[in-house]
Order: structure tokens, then C-alpha cells, then sequence
């Protein structure tokens, strides 16, 4: 069902809401920008309507919120361990579709991928619902529509904003707490972006392809600083961090703490052997990782064209054009076969 | 709902020094396990380490462990009737039925030994399994050398070879790089036999080469891979290759599949 909403009635939606869930959005925040003195876009929680920022894209994907950049798992207390409670109030996140198919792709991983559940992500993310912001336009890097991430039914509301009013649907009826007249409203999706992709078929992809020269030009390029890995919706990667909490050793805390393939360190082992040194094979093991690999597990691509990493990047390296350059590459090489 | 991630306290019921650098811990332990699976262990405050099982039976498990970083130091200063945290058994292991009644070649390079010890102990000590057991073994030196009493007691029923890479004045044994000893292999079946090759990358490439070049199929070739394993489970992505997660897919793959896997 629907509802047509002026801003101050939707506000008043939002105060109801937050009674029973904490809402995180899209806001503005003062002095976190790169440079000194410069604002950023990315997601807090919200008391208001007028707090969220809609005009652009965050800078950061929602994913910290329920999957924290760093997260206590447990506590060592002598012979035991401990896991720590978490707040349980639950969460509704305002999000436009890519990052609801980012989401996804962060449940397959931690829910779906080998045996085992993950405890710590699944606690938090039990308590998160989606409210889906229509996206109508995008923004001048998203390339979602080629990535089949334009479109999600993921979600148990999603509104419409407009300078006069909001549309608003819900699909889950435990947050319908407006009285008055309903209307039909189901949102709309971005049918065309500005930056549009071609992903080699994965059958395509060969060693050749790996060996392929255009890795060379990241290795000048990046600069391992993992930019691209925080800001991704879909990387999911980290790494266990203990720390002492007495000197015998008998009191510590263990946590993971986010890890990106781009970071010096990533693949190093015990005694120093380590993996992809030079730059330019980690943006060939992230690139293929987004359209390769994981859909040879699961049957659909990791990237759901957001386009963040072109945002972030302080080389200005575009995975867009990374993609198509890939996908030049392959059909060249099908063409000398 | 289980969590996966808490480990458990064990005793470690003895410690054996192997070499300066290497002691192998003997940890109470019940439960099933296959050769070549891996443990996390870990040390509370300090940090939690992937460690291959080198041996087991009723009540214990045995790791080998190399004195090489944070956590390994201080497991080092853990003696008898201390503790340590695990969880585990990950990975797959060493499958027996892909070797039994075959003839069949380990191939281990330093401390590759240990993940495919406890396989190499039961055919040695279950002839009867095995067509024919060849052991080839590589260390650096004299002093690296890992599982002395073991090995003399596998050369006992089977051809067993060491090498180092550069020996002293007291070594009487071969020396040069395990490639060069592949002869020394009964490779009269050679359509028909198995080898199994664990140790460093370097090691692993070269020595699988070799091995094709001798006549090996490479579907009767194994590898087992080592990689910084955060959990185990297939989660934190440390060891993915490819499409392929080592902790989940492996350590031990076939060649067929491994020649295809790029770091």
C-alpha cells in the first residue's frame, strides 16, 4: 500500500518510527571531508527528514552499519571466551537499490559461502530493515543499469522524494503507523546511466587474460591505499586483531577489523611470503573478484556498479573503464584465436 | 544460533623441539581429523594463526609449528600443562582412499612435511594399504631437518630419500634441490603413479613441473597450499584464489585444478 506525504507528514512518520527503530540515511557530515575543513556525504543516524542528503551519492556505503569497520567478537576471560551484546534496537536504512543488491551480495559471503553462518554478521543484520530511495538519475560514475543493479524488491518500504511531497510504499505492514487515505505507488528504476559497462564473458576470461599487460598501468597507478575497499558496498574481506586486556596473558579481547585486497599486507603469511606485491595484480585480483570469480560461485557479479571506487580514488583510477578495458582485451583475444 | 568463531581451551600434554626453530605441541584433543586439515590456534591478546595437524590419535592432536611471527613466539614459550585456544578441524585434508593401493610418491620440501606427516606415517605403518611408498624429502640444511626418529622409521619398509640444499661436514646424505632427486623415484609405472607435493610455493611450482616432464599425469598429482587463513570458514577472504577458497575448497587440491588457480 501507499501513501502520498508532505514533508512535515512524512517527519512525522520518521519520529514514529524512530520510537521503535534506530533510521540511518544519507547525511551530512561537518569537517570529515578529505581535505581540512570539508564536508562528506555518508550515512549517521537520523532524527529527522531534513537531515537526510539526497543530492548526492555517499561517500561510504551503509554496509558499517551493520557490519562495523571494527567489531569486538569476544572476550578471553581466563579458561573462556565471552561474546559481548549488542545493542538490539532494530535498524531501518535508507538506501538506493545498488546498495540493496550490495547487501545481498555481503549476505551470500558471510551467510551463504561455505557451511558456516557467520554469528556476528547475522545478529546485526536480522535487526535491519530497507527503506529503498527511488533513483531515478544516478549520479555521473554509477553504472548500475549494466551491472542489472538498478532494479531491487529487497526492501520493506521505499519512498519517492520530491520538492513538494513523498510517495511512500510499504511492503511490511508492521511499519504502516499512518492513518488516511492510501494510494497505488510502486517506484520506478534508472533505465539508463551515463557510464554504461561491458563484462567478458566469464568462459572468456583466460590465463592470457591475467597475464594481459593493462595490469601493468595500475601498478604505476595505485597506490595500495584501499580506498576503493572501504568505500565498496560489496567488499567484505577482513582481518582477525587481538589485544591484551592483562599482561599474563590470560585477559584479551579478539576482533576483526575490515581488510582490503588493495592494502600492503593483505596475503602476507608467517615468514614473509606474501602474494600480488606489485599493485596492478591486485586490481586485476579486485577486478576479477567483482565480475569473475564470484559469479562462477554464485551466478551473478559481485560489482553492482556504484561507482564509489571512481569517487574515492585519489589516482583517480576508474573501474568503469577498467571493465571495458578488460572487455576490449578479451574480445581482441577471441579475435586471434 | 552457533558461533563458529569462539575457540576452545586445550592442555598441551608435551613439546618437542624438532630443530631451534621447530617444535612440534601435543595438545589434548577429541575428535575427527584427517591429515592435512588445519587449526586456528591462538593465544589470547596476542592473535589466532592457521597451523596444520601433523599427527593425531586417541586423545591428541600434534602441530608442528615454526617460530616465524607475533603469535608463534609466544607459542613457543608454552611448555607441558600449559594452554592454548583452538578451533577447527578446517579444510579437507588428505583424502586415504585417493592413495590406497596405489604407488604412490610424498614429496615434501622443509616444513611441507608436517601438513602431509600423519599421511605418509599411516601408509608406512599400513603397508598393506599401499601398493608402494616413496618418500622424497628436501631441507635446507642438516639442522632443518624435521621428524628424524619418524623418517629413520619409514626408511626402514620404504625408499625414503633426503636431500639439503647445502650440507655440512657432517652430512653424509644427498644434497641439491629436491628436483634434481626425482629419479631416485620408481618411475618404471609412471602412467600410473601418484605424487603428492607439499612445501614453498617455489618448491610446489618447480617440483610439479619436473614431475610432468618425468611422465606424471597430472591428474595423479597433489598439492596442498598454504595460505593466512583469518577464519577458516569462507568468510574474511584471505585465501581466496579465484573462485576457489583454499580453506573451504582445499588446502589439498588436484593438479588439474591447482595449475589453474592465480594468486
Amino acid at each position: 500500500m501507499g501513501y502520498q506525504l508532505s514533508h512535515s507528514a512524512f517527519d512525522d512518520y520518521l519520529h514514529e518510527l524512530s520510537k521503535e527503530y534506530r533510521l540511518f540515511a544519507p547525511i551530512l557530515q561537518e569537517g570529515k571531508g578529505k581535505f581540512a575543513l570539508t564536508d562528506v556525504v555518508g550515512y549517521g543516524e537520523i532524527n529527522s527528514f531534513d537531515e537526510m542528503v539526497l543530492k548526492e551519492k555517499s561517500y561510504f556505503s551503509p554496509k558499517e552499519i551493520f557490519y562495523p569497520i571494527r567489531e569486538t567478537l569476544f572476550y578471553f576471560l581466563n579458561n573462556r571466551v565471552e561474546t559481548p551484546e549488542i545493542d538490539i534496537k532494530p535498524i531501518i536504512i535508507f538506501l538506493r537499490p545498488c546498495d540493496l543488491n550490495g547487501i545481498k551480495r555481503l549476505d551470500t559471503i558471510f551467510l551463504k559461502n561455505g557451511e558456516e553462518v557467520d554469528f556476528y554478521y547475522l545478529r546485526r543484520r536480522e535487526l535491519v530493515k530497507f527503506v529503498m530511495i527511488e533513483c531515478l538519475e544516478g549520479f555521473d560514475t554509477c553504472y548500475c543499469v549494466s551491472m542489472n543493479s538498478n532494479k531491487a524488491d529487497n526492501y520493506e518500504a521505499a519512498i519517492r522524494v520530491t520538492d513538494k511531497e513523498i510517495l511512500l510504499q510499504i511492503k511490511d505492514e508492521s511499519l504502516d503507523l499512518l492513518d488516511g487515505q492510501t494510494i497505488d505507488f510502486e517506484p520506478d528504476f534508472i533505465k539508463e546511466n551515463k557510464v554504461k559497462v561491458t563484462i567478458p564473458n566469464v568462459d572468456d576470461v583466460t590465463k592470457e587474460t591475467f597475464n594481459n599487460e593493462i595490469w601493468k598501468e595500475y601498478t604505476a597507478r595505485c597506490i595500495a591505499c584501499g580506498r576503493c575497499n572501504t568505500s565498496c558496498i560489496t567488499c567484505s574481506c577482513y582481518t582477525m586483531q587481538d589485544t591484551k586486556l592483562s599482561d599474563d596473558k590470560r585477559i584479551g579481547e579478539r576482533r576483526r577489523i575490515w581488510a582490503g585486497c588493495h592494502v600492503d599486507g593483505f596475503s602476507d603469511m608467517a615468514g614473509g611470503h606474501g602474494f600480488r606485491d606489485k599493485n596492478g595484480e591486485r586490481m586485476r585480483f579486485k577486478t576479477m573478484h567483482k565480475i569473475n570469480d564470484y559469479y562462477k560461485r554464485f551466478d551473478e557479479h559481485m560489482c553492482v556498479g556504484c561507482g564509489r571506487c571512481d569517487d574515492v580514488c585519489p589516482e583517480y583510477i576508474s573501474f568503469s573503464k577498467c571493465i571495458n578495458k578488460l572487455n576490449e582485451i578479451v574480445e581482441e583475444g577471441k579475435q586471434n584465436d | 544460533m552457533t558461533n563458529p568463531y569462539l575457540p576452545t581451551v586445550y592442555e598441551i600434554l608435551e613439546v618437542r623441539k624438532e630443530t631451534d626453530i621447530d617444535y612440534t605441541f601435543k595438545v589434548s584433543y577429541e575428535g575427527e581429523l584427517i591429515g592435512g586439515q588445519f587449526m586456528e590456534i591462538s593465544i589470547p591478546g596476542v592473535g589466532e594463526a592457521p597451523i596444520s595437524i601433523c599427527n593425531f590419535g586417541e586423545g591428541f592432536l600434534e602441530m608442528t609449528i615454526r617460530k616465524v611471527g607475533r603469535l608463534t613466539d609466544q607459542v613457543f614459550e608454552l611448555t607441558t600443562g600449559d594452554t592454548l585456544f583452538m578451533r577447527g578441524p578446517y579444510g579437507n585434508g588428505f583424502d586415504l582412499e585417493t592413495y590406497k593401493n596405489k604407488d604412490v610418491a610424498f614429496i615434501a620440501g622443509g616444513t611441507g612435511l608436517a601438513p602431509v606427516r600423519k599421511t605418509i606415517d599411516y601408509f608406512s605403518r599400513n603397508q598393506n594399504d599401499i601398493k608402494n611408498l616413496e618418500v622424497l624429502i628436501g631441507f635446507k640444511t642438516p639442522d632443518d631437518q624435521l621428524f628424524v626418529d619418524d623418517i629413520k622409521r619409514w626408511q626402514e619398509n620404504s625408499n625414503v630419500t633426503v636431500t639439503v640444499d647445502h650440507g655440512d661436514e657432517t652430512w653424509t646424505g644427498e644434497t641439491g634441490l629436491i628436483t634434481k632427486h626425482i629419479d631416485k623415484l620408481d618411475l618404471s609405472d609412471v602412467d600410473n603413479k601418484i605424487a603428492v607435493v607439499v612445501g614453498p610455493p617455489i618448491m610446489m611450482k618447480f617440483t610439479t613441473l619436473e614431475l610432468i616432464k618425468k611422465g606424471f599425469k597430472e591428474e595423479n598429482i597433489w598439492v596442498s597450499f598454504e595460505r593466512k587463513m583469518s577464519c577458516g570458514i569462507g568468510k574474511c577472504g584471505h585465501c581466496k584464489i579465484d573462485e576457489t577458497y583454499v580453506c573451504l575448497e582445499g588446502p589439498v587440491f588436484n593438479y588439474i585444478k591447482a595449475k589453474t588457480l592465480i594468486d
